[in-house]
């Protein structure tokens, strides 16, 4: 049993998003699709909710001299597209035999951004929306059920305008939960947020999901969600899928570039291979060498390295395991929070992160010299 | 006062915002989320009335359910009698005087109820039609009552259509606004200033009551 996504939707000349994967449903898990803002995430979850039909055809209206046919070519090719949703083998949308399933048969919860609560019923009748196929005894069994599970108690006979925004969300997932869907939908479930509501729901939402036991697809722009809310993780960038993995990996691991931008890879350092010998590389960057994990063909590479695995030292330290060791000038230190970014220049621009403390004791000042110091392993190498 | 004629104008003007109401919900859901390319041009024949002179509006309802009209003769066929000159002929011609006082706020009301609880609502799984029950008619409560109000008032008040379709037949087709008319031909300017007066106080009244009930400004206002 799977949920399998392969169909692409054209919005404009510029853009068609193209969806292409597929979710287990025998072990419930929660997918993060991540990416910037405008890449097509939320028309892809809109398309999985029946709320927007994907293409029928490749070319759904007549396409201007601007696009080029090479751009559909690498998602799911020109010729040869054949669109479709399934679920387990219930077909939602196939171009083929023409089927598109409408919202109200696919049996989804969906979570809109702004939560879209009734603003008309109370708390309990929004949560009683979806339930009117039910006995009321049913009914009354499921609202209690739900409101016991959000700890919606007190909110039971408010209406959406008087509740916080915290309160909102939990209403909107009570509502979205309470006929028992196949496959819940958030879009953006937390951007509606304030900062510390949005810290405080972020844990509590990953417990529920977990609670819930339902195939989830979370949307999300936000790196803390992804890396909080998700066990797998799609990255779309630009209406188009570019990695597929396990969270950790995605962000440890971007497959390019523009993951390795989108994930937040605070370095990501254009490389020439010099040597290439028992997947150990030997890379220059900016005109200084750089030894590193891998084994990739081709002369040139990106060198991902995370702020966070770059070592500052006053001195060049002896007998250390690490194999690069850089020195540099500070060009710049920015504090956020309780640590400091420091921006260097190695030869190559360079960013580190390190506590307030270490700053300090280190006393570095803009325009001072240090010895950044990376971990062979902590380089990840991108083809390029 | 012309109780008569007063008595036949509210009369009018209860049944024309009955029938439209009945006409117009259904139009005005079609014109707010249809996607038909030549909409536009529904929507035009609709607001008609809103620009047409009342002679000519009323020339040509006299002609469409005139005796010679297929729709006239199927009326007599059916009735053994006759639309022009007759309360059911005026209420035919007052339903499309009216019909974008109806419409227009049904379609601004509708269409600005929030898409998303729509979708919200079809995702949980409600059909179209009970959707538009259950969230787009409840939301869409202020545009209704404008939109009653509206038809009412401005049956109430019209007089061209009427005096060309339904003449001056006493207690079957003089309505308020003819009455006044005639008064006014007969030299009566007190009676006719009774009338007047009367349907200024009711306008204002039920205008007031619709804004105080409302507490929007321009609530009641056909667009």
């Amino acid at each position: 049993m799977a949920l399998v996504a392969s169909f692409q939707k054209k919005l404009s000349s510029r853009l068609t998003v193209v969806a292409d994967f597929s979710i287990s449903l025998e072990s419930p898990s929660v997918m993060v699709l991540f990416g910037p803002s405008g890449a097509g995430k939320t028309t892809i979850l809109r398309c999985l909710g029946g709320l927007e039909r994907p293409d029928l055809s490749p070319n759904p209206f007549p396409k201007g001299k601007g696009s080029s046919p090479l751009s559909l070519g690498e998602g799911l090719g020109e010729r040869s597209y054949h669109g479709k949703i399934l679920y387990g083998d219930e077909i939602w949308f196939d171009s083929e035999q023409q089927i598109w399933l409408p919202p109200q048969k696919r049996r989804i919860g969906y979570l809109f951004q702004e939560y879209a609560l009734f603003p008309h019923l109370t708390v309990e009748q929004n949560i009683a929306y979806g339930l009117s196929h039910l006995s009321s005894r049913e009914q009354r069994g499921r609202i209690a059920e739900m409101v016991e599970l959000l700890k919606l108690y007190s909110l039971r006979g408010q209406r959406p305008g008087e509740l916080s925004g915290g309160e909102r969300q939990r209403v909107a997932l009570a509502r979205a939960l309470a006929p028992k869907p196949r496959l819940l939908l958030l879009d953006e479930p937390l951007s509606a947020l304030d900062a510390p509501t949005r810290e405080q729901l972020r844990g509590e939402l990953r417990r529920l999901l977990l609670d819930f036991q339902i195939p989830t697809i979370v949307v999300t722009h936000d790196r803390l969600e992804a890396l909080s809310l998700g066990d797998q993780m799609a990255v779309l960038i630009a209406g188009r899928i570019r990695q597929v993995g396990s969270v950790p990996e995605v962000f440890s691991r971007p497959a390019d570039v523009a993951v390795a931008e989108a994930v937040g890879m605070e370095n990501v350092l254009p490389a020439r291979v010099l040597t290439s010998e028992h997947e150990i590389m030997t890379l220059d960057v900016g005109g200084r060498e750089l030894t590193a994990v891998g084994s990739l063909s081709g002369s040139g590479v990106f060198a991902c390295i995370r702020a966070e695995d770059v070592i500052l030292y006053k001195e060049a330290p002896v007998s250390i395991s690490a194999r690069n060791h850089l020195r540099g000038r500070i060009t710049g230190l920015h504090s956020e929070g309780p640590l400091v970014r420091v921006t260097l220049d190695c030869g190559f621009p360079l960013t580190a992160l390190v506590t307030r403390q270490a700053q300090e004791e280190l006393g570095l000042s803009e325009g001072g010299q240090v010895v950044a110091v990376i971990k062979a392993a902590a380089i990840h190498l991108i083809a390029r | 006062m012309d109780w008569v004629a007063l008595e036949l104008s509210v009369r009018l003007a209860l049944a024309t915002t009955l029938i439209l109401l009945v006409i117009g919900v259904p139009l005005a859901y079609w014109l707010s989320f249809s996607r038909w390319r030549l909409k536009f041009l529904v929507e035009a024949v609709v607001a008609l009335p809103l620009v047409l002179p009342p002679t000519v509006l009323g020339f040509y309802v006299l002609i469409a359910i005139g005796p010679q009209s297929p729709l006239g003769q199927f009326y007599q066929a059916l009735t053994s009698r006759m639309l022009p000159f007759s309360f059911q002929g005026l209420l035919v011609a007052s339903v499309l005087y009216s019909l974008p006082f109806t419409v227009q706020p049904l379609v601004s009301a509708f269409s600005s109820v929030d898409r998303r609880l729509i979708e919200a609502s079809w995702a949980l799984g409600v059909s179209h039609i009970k959707t538009f029950f259950r969230v787009i008619l409840p939301l869409s409560l202020p545009g209704v009552i404008t939109a009653i109000v509206l038809s009412f008032a401005h049956t109430l008040g019209e007089f061209g259509v009427v005096l060309m379709v339904g003449g001056n037949i006493e207690g079957i087709t003089r309505t308020a606004a003819i009455s006044i008319y005639d008064h006014v031909q007969a030299l009566n300017y007190e009676a006719a200033g009774q009338t007047a007066l009367f349907l200024v106080g009711v306008s204002f009244v039920v205008l007031a009551v619709t804004y105080g009930v409302q507490r929007r400004v321009w609530a009641v206002w056909p667009w």
